[in-house]
């Protein structure tokens, strides 16, 4: 191959270098309307009412709007369930829900406007962690007439074998409870949009992953036409999954029609903190396992803490629960996952979705039982690990890949033998985890008669590399260069329908319809060039170069295109679909595409007087079929398993008593920075080309987020001899843990 | 509209620049707003992130929260000003060779502080390369990319003609 396998630069790294890339904030229309939010001051309360005589005296702001200047009832949006309003309408949920939106002609005069806008308000009690919701006397989230009792939003359960039976021939079961803390994306990029009428509907331009999602949600809020409704999809400066599902657009697009003009609503990253965050969790869970370490049953209980509005909230719990058994054979499983609203800031898709809580969970778990049992943590898993072809979910596709051999090669890459300096441990995990089920990929090629190539898109790029390895896929299929190859992406109006860019499945579900619709291509060339009798009728024909030929005769594409359409005219285009497959009545609406698994082998070092633990030494490996980008996915396994140090070390959400966020802020609020990461750091890809996508490609995006708290979890554990079952192993949580030991 | 307008005078890319900005303006607001110069990225607006960092007079600064009257007689250098005559800085090519560019949302800022690093040190070790870039979050890359394009720049650059590709 050419170009698939190789690692090709970024298509758009130059623009990036150059600072000429352009992001949704960097936007100016021209009349635009700038817009700032002011936010509810607690977790829960009224509103009584909202002053904005202030606001309206500084010069340039040209309205405040409230709920009572929306349509009634409140416009609701949500791509799961339709419950949040564009503002708070007489009630807020959560610390940071906008209640007011300032409109004036300049950003500072928005800004200042929103500073001097006074909420009088009411306090009502806050639900801020999974005890205070499921309290008999809780104060509802959603307190509708005729809604639920209950802030439960909804329970999945699942269950195979017999858990009661397995129970008397268990040698060992390790009950534990373990949290997973609330989590930010922390994307660098705030968010930002901006939103105008156009041809009696509204054109959205915003950073967003899955902009078709975006455009129903939309339509749906605004009662508007899906053809009405126009998304273009800004680079994004960082997604993670806050950027996937609707945040502030259905309000600008409101307010755009609303106003007639342009209105562009910015935010500060402070103000991500209150846009959306992961759902934290707390999860029971029972395994048991016989006296050679393999596992005989397993009970999970996952409380999944959403906010105060659903977003991707149930979706999330209900495909986390799905994948409890991990990677491995368990043959009697009883779980039930429960999604709960609470009044916090609305919890929406982050990098792996809702599996890094179970995974920590039943990682750990298999840490506790390799110590017990006396059996090493690799070779315990690798006596549970499902083989390639083995069934792992009932009813689903099989293990797609020799697992063991990512397994082996992490601890091999770590040193897993080597014998371990004082103070030090070594830890290993796995994760996995399944793409969209049953989703739908649209491709369009262009071939233009001087040999280049337009491919439109719905993938969304926001780092991760998809213009470059999409290109490349379609360089490779028409051996056509990567530099006459252009990429349009992202915009509803131009490109062909995608369902989103999130976990993991560009490569292999857009992937592969890029593919089908470069051999849509070929097959057109292949029957022009056959109706004008240049090629013979029965042969096949080869592509490459921009020249067709069937051995004996070489044509260009200019040829063909010149003598077919006439000259100057034309261009071939060429459809590709991808549909994954659909199961009536399937818990999750149809098949996984493929398993994305990883592994993690880490090394840390505990600092006894401090509780600091180093991590010295980390390995990332993945089970990815085939690389497009070796490099590209090397550095998705770095990006992800450095944002899951940052979880296992040092980062969490903290709320008050009253719902008010304390730390919602990059000075309080800790993420990794170049003094947190393993001072040695290796990656490593498994190539068997066995996965779903083009060249037997499996995807990798959320990678190490799934797992890599979960290894330093074991590798702190190893050093100290203490099991740390809540998120995140902060120094003084190690110290006191050490302390206590001792006294 | 706030405040006293005041002269500025100062050297921005190389060339000299005056502009009248509002006393109270920060830098990245008057580079952005102003000036046109989108290139330098707003996120945190306190001082955290380092996705805003310029150079003046050769040390970084978070222009988030430096006052643009600051800079008055100073040297600037924001990102547009890197690439000399179209030609990229060998750190830009560095960064671009090493996949050290994600979203790019850090860029910017990630670039001018290696530029300050490597201006006052031509071969630093790990370690004085993640204190340099301690002030600098990035959320993509988990860091290793980066630190392998500095290093890279930093060969690049003491090398006397360029190092060829991989």
């Amino acid at each position: 191959m050419d170009v698939v396998g190789k690692s090709v630069l970024r298509g758009d790294a130059y623009k990036k270098v150059v600072g000429t890339h352009e992001f949704a904030i960097d936007g100016r229309v021209p009349g635009m309307l700038w817009a700032r939010l002011v936010r509810a001051p607690t977790g829960h309360g009224r509103i009584v009412s909202v002053d904005a005589s202030e606001a309206l005296a500084v010069p340039g702001v040209v309205s405040v709007i409230t709920a009572a200047d929306l349509p009634k009832p409140m416009p609701l949006y949500g791509s799961v369930v339709a419950d949040q309003p564009l503002l708070a309408d007489g009630t807020y949920r959560y610390h940071g829900e906008p209640v007011a939106v300032v409109l004036a002609d300049n950003d500072e005069a928005a800004l200042i406007g929103a500073a001097r806008t006074r909420i009088a308000y009411e306090e009502l009690p806050a639900v801020v962690t999974v005890a205070d919701a499921l309290a008999h006397d809780a104060a509802l989230v959603h307190d509708t007439e005729g809604g639920p009792r209950s802030n439960v939003h909804k329970a999945y359960n699942y269950a195979w074998g017999d858990v009661g039976s397995a129970e008397a021939q268990c040698h060992k079961i390790f009950e534990n409870t373990y949290t997973f803390p609330m989590i930010h994306h922390f994307a660098l990029e705030p968010f930002s949009v901006i939103a105008w009428p156009e041809s009696g509907g509204v054109q959205i331009k915003s950073p967003v992953q899955h902009p078709f999602l975006l455009r129903r949600v939309v339509a749906e809020c605004l009662k508007l036409e899906l053809s009405k409704v126009r998304v273009v999809a800004t680079s994004i400066g960082g997604g993670f999954g806050s950027k996937g599902y609707a945040k502030y657009e259905p309000l600008a697009a409101c307010l755009a029609l609303q106003t007639g003009r342009p209105v562009k609503i910015s935010t500060s990253l402070d103000e991500a903190f209150v846009t959306a965050r992961r759902l934290s969790a707390t999860v029971r869970m029972r395994t048991g396992f016989d006296r050679d370490g393999r596992i005989l049953l397993q009970q999970v209980e996952a409380d999944y803490l959403m906010g105060a509005y659903a977003d991707a909230g149930p979706r999330i719990t209900q495909k986390a629960a799905y994948v409890s058994c991990g990677p491995y054979r368990i043959p009697n499983l009883r779980t039930v996952a429960r999604a709960i609203y609470s009044n916090t800031t609305p919890s929406t898709a982050a990098r792996g979705f809702g599996m890094p809580p179970l995974n920590f969970a039943l990682e750990t778990q298999m840490q506790m039982a390799a110590r017990d049992l006396g059996i090493d943590p690799v070779e315990i898993r690798l006596r549970n690990l499902v083989r390639k072809g083995e069934q792992l979910v009932p009813g689903d596709i099989p293990a797609d890949g020799e697992w063991s051999e990512g397994l082996r090669r992490a601890a091999d890459m770590l040193g897993w033998d080597e014998p371990l300096p004082p103070g030090t441990g070594r830890g290993i995990s796995i994760g996995i985890k399944n793409p969209i089920p049953g989703s739908v990929s649209n491709a369009l090629v262009k071939l233009h008669a001087d040999n280049s190539l337009t491919v439109a898109v719905g993938t969304s790029e926001m780092g991760q590399g998809a213009c470059t390895v999409l290109a490349q896929i379609a360089a490779e299929e028409l051996g056509i260069p990567m530099d006459r190859i252009t990429m349009i992406m992202g915009d509803t109006a131009a490109v062909p329908f995608d369902v989103a860019t999130a976990g993991s499945r560009s490569t292999v579900t857009m992937g592969n319809a890029v593919q089908s619709a470069c051999k849509d291509v070929i097959k057109q060339l292949e029957d022009m060039a056959k109706e004008l009798g240049l090629i013979a009728a029965d042969e096949t024909v080869q592509i490459k170069g921009g020249m067709v030929s069937d051995g004996q005769n070489s044509l260009s594409f200019n040829d063909i295109f010149t003598r077919y359409f006439s000259k100057t005219q034309g261009e071939v285009v060429g459809r590709g679909l991808y549909k994954g497959e659909v199961v009536a009545g399937h818990p999750l609406g149809g098949l996984s595409d493929f398993w994305e698994v990883i592994f993690i082998a880490v090394k840390a070092r505990v600092d006894p007087a401090t509780g600091k633990v180093r991590i010295t030494k980390m390995i990332n490996v993945s089970d990815i079929g085939k690389a497009i980008n070796p490099l590209h996915c090397k550095s998705q396994e770095e990006g992800g398993a450095m944002m899951g140090l940052g979880h296992a070390l040092m980062e969490q959400m903290l709320y008050d008593e009253k719902g008010r966020l304390r730390n919602g802020s990059p000075l309080d609020y800790r993420i990794p920075t170049t003094m947190d990461i393993p001072w040695e750091m290796d990656s490593s890809l498994v190539e068997n080309q066995d996965g779903a996508g083009p060249f037997g490609a499996k995807g990798i995006g959320e990678s190490g987020a799934i797992t890599a708290a979960a290894a330093i979890a074991a590798a702190v554990a190893d050093a100290t001899g203490v099991f740390f079952k809540d998120l995140p192993i902060t120094s003084e949580r190690v110290w006191a843990a050490l302390s206590a030991d001792k006294a | 509209m706030m405040s006293d307008t005041i002269e500025l005078q100062f050297t921005l890319n190389g060339l000299p620049k005056t502009i009248a900005v509002r006393s109270s303006a920060m830098l990245a607001e008057v580079l952005r707003d102003d000036l046109g110069l989108l290139g330098t990225k707003i996120s945190c607006n306190e001082g955290e992130c380092g996705a805003c960092t310029v150079l003046i007079d050769g040390r970084t600064a978070n222009s988030c929260i430096v006052l643009a009257a600051e800079v008055d007689g100073c040297e600037v250098l924001t990102i547009e000003g890197l690439a000399a005559g179209g030609e990229l800085h060998p750190i830009q090519t560095a960064f671009i060779e090493e996949g050290a560019v994600h979203c790019g949302y850090c860029t910017p800022g990630m670039i001018l502080s290696t530029k300050a690093l490597l201006d006052r040190n031509h071969d630093p070790d790990s370690a004085e390369v993640r204190k340099a870039l301690e002030g600098n979050l990035c959320r993509c890359t988990g860091y290793n990319r980066i630190l392998k394009a500095v290093s890279r720049a930093a060969g690049k650059l003491r090398a006397p003609s360029p190092v060829a590709g991989e």
